[in-house]
């Protein structure tokens, strides 16, 4: 392989990972408070992608418009879901609100290919990202850029408020102890909601990425970005939002540096991520930056 | 200050609580003192919002000339709105945050920044200890200092009414004495305490008016002092 070849790979790799380690942070943040695996968060992104192209293809908005409508559109419905499919469950054991996730995930597939229909549909690229740029021997697509300057941004802003706010503060301290934090005044519905909203934005900013990179949407796109997000999170340690996003870069570079050096396994790319899931599992449970979950007394 | 007629509590399938009666005098110190599922916690739990009570009534008058409002039914996350605030059994401080962001948290329903920047002050002031720790997670803290930022995060409410569960639970006897010595100082500032304690002496001593409770009931009640030169009263809870 020339070096030129290996950097073409390095920027691939870090644009899907970006895209990952975007839906990662909202397993992880909801998994942080609630101890539940949103199943339906990876299609979130898939809402997030059509919105985007009904609202460039079919309304004719600008590009730029119609993200940022998808994304409160699809934060949205993600703070729904939660409204509907999992608050009622808060008190019922963890494996209800596990089964009422699944059951909201297939719910929204199907509807989608009822509203949507079940046809893949193109999504139009802004002719500015497609262009390359040109330095030395290595071309570079300007949407291979963008992702990961975007993400960049989005997990700045995501850790300011995480780190800086009061909302934030509340979230970090109903992921110990939910009582205490009722005690100390935090409405905890209205954080978790918070959460639901920040994750859901992130998946569906992600979708929308995914939507200009793999230039079409239908209704199960989400599917395995949303199960490699979910081994990201785990991998990175799950609870942990700087593991998500360390966890999703691992896995981008891992899926396509093994179909670069190894052309044959290529068929297999898609297994990659379950193997690195198993052997996560095996080796260190608690994932990279994971704390080992201490039973409440 | 608090009027509390008639209360029942149930609690993990019992009714801990069978028709209590309590009153809590503006600007003084009260204390629940008893054994070991006596219903004490129970009962400053179900003030608190985090037990649900059967039946009863539990009047509070935030500031004086104002007319009593209920607190039966209300959400933990209302109590501190209404001036109530409870260092809860067993601190309970987060140990992933700082000192700092645990102080802060305690503040959470104010919004004043000056405030808020005056009364931590006054917290560092109360316990000095907890400044040198302003950076250090809640986690790593030593049991007494963990007590002390438990006392200074429920006093960040800016509270008219503070409630202590145990707070010399597993603490050296110095250190409880220095506890005491703050809720004391606490006190004199004009703040009005609900102190449940197992350590009967200790509270007994602090307490301008006590409760002694057994299996769900007041069984006796009086001021501190006489309390403690009760008969009934030092040979079961003083050790003779």
């Amino acid at each position: 392989m020339t070096l030129e070849m290996f950097f073409q790979h390095c920027f691939n790799a870090l644009t899907l990972g970006s895209l990952y380690a975007l839906i990662a942070i909202g397993y992880t943040m909801v998994y942080g408070i609630l101890r539940l695996i949103n199943f339906a968060h990876g299609d979130i992104l898939m809402v997030g992608a059509y919105f985007v192209f009904f609202g460039t293809f079919a309304f004719g908005w600008p590009w730029g418009l119609a993200a940022i409508l998808a994304i409160v559109g699809a934060s949205v419905i993600g703070v729904a879901i939660e409204r509907v499919a999992y608050r009622p469950l808060r008190e019922a054991p963890r494996i209800s609100a596990l089964i009422s996730a699944i059951a909201v995930s297939f719910f929204i597939e199907s509807l989608a290919v009822v509203v949507f229909s079940g046809q893949p549909r193109p999504v139009v690229q802004p002719e500015w990202l497609i262009t390359e740029w040109q330095l030395g021997q290595v071309r570079i697509l300007k949407l291979t850029a963008f992702v990961p300057v975007m993400t960049a941004i989005l997990v700045a802003v995501l850790l300011y408020v995480v780190y800086k706010t009061k909302p934030g503060l509340a979230m970090r301290a109903i992921s110990k102890d939910i009582e205490t934090t009722r005690l100390m005044g935090v409405r905890v519905d209205n954080i978790i909601a918070f959460t639901f909203c920040i994750g859901s934005a992130l998946a569906a900013a992600s979708g929308i990425m995914w939507a200009l990179r793999y230039p079409q949407v239908h209704p199960y796109m989400g599917i395995m970005p949303g199960l490699k997000a979910f081994i990201a999170a785990v991998f990175g340690g799950i609870g942990s939002i700087q593991g998500a996003v360390i966890g999703g870069l691992a896995l981008g570079f891992v899926e396509i540096m093994a179909v670069a050096f190894l052309p044959e396994l290529s068929g297999y790319r898609d297994a990659f991520a379950f193997v690195l899931l198993v052997l996560v599992l095996v080796v260190k449970p608690t994932g990279l930056l994971g704390e080992r979950l201490k039973e409440k007394i | 200050m608090l009027e509390i007629r008639d209360l029942h509590v149930r609690y993990g399938g019992i009714q801990a609580v069978q028709g209590v009666n309590l009153s809590i005098r503006r600007g003084s110190i009260v204390t629940l003192v008893g054994a070991n599922g006596a219903g004490k916690s129970s009962i400053i739990r179900s003030i608190a919002g985090l037990n649900k009570t059967i039946s009863g009534e539990m009047l509070f008058t935030r500031r004086e000339g104002d007319t009593p409002v209920s607190l039966m039914g209300l959400k933990p996350e209302d109590m501190v709105r209404r001036g109530i605030s409870l260092s809860p059994e067993g601190r309970r401080i987060l140990p992933h945050l700082t000192v700092e962001e645990n102080l802060l948290l305690g503040a959470y329903t104010r919004s004043d920044r000056d405030g808020i920047k005056s009364d931590m002050e006054r917290v560092y002031e109360l316990f000095p200890r907890l400044r040198e720790r302003l950076w250090q997670k809640g986690g790593t803290l030593s049991g007494g200092e963990q007590q002390m930022l438990a006392v200074g995060r429920a006093l960040m409410s800016r509270p008219d009414m503070l409630m202590l569960d145990e707070p010399s639970l597993g603490l050296a006897p110095l250190l409880v004495r220095e506890i005491f010595n703050i809720v004391r100082r606490i006190n004199e500032q004009g703040m009005t305490v609900l102190l449940v304690e197992q350590n009967a002496y200790a509270a007994l001593n602090v307490a301008h008016y006590a409760y002694i409770l057994e299996v769900g009931r007041v069984v006796l009640e009086g001021t501190g002092q006489e309390l403690l030169e009760n008969p009934k009263v030092k040979e079961a809870y003083l050790g003779g």
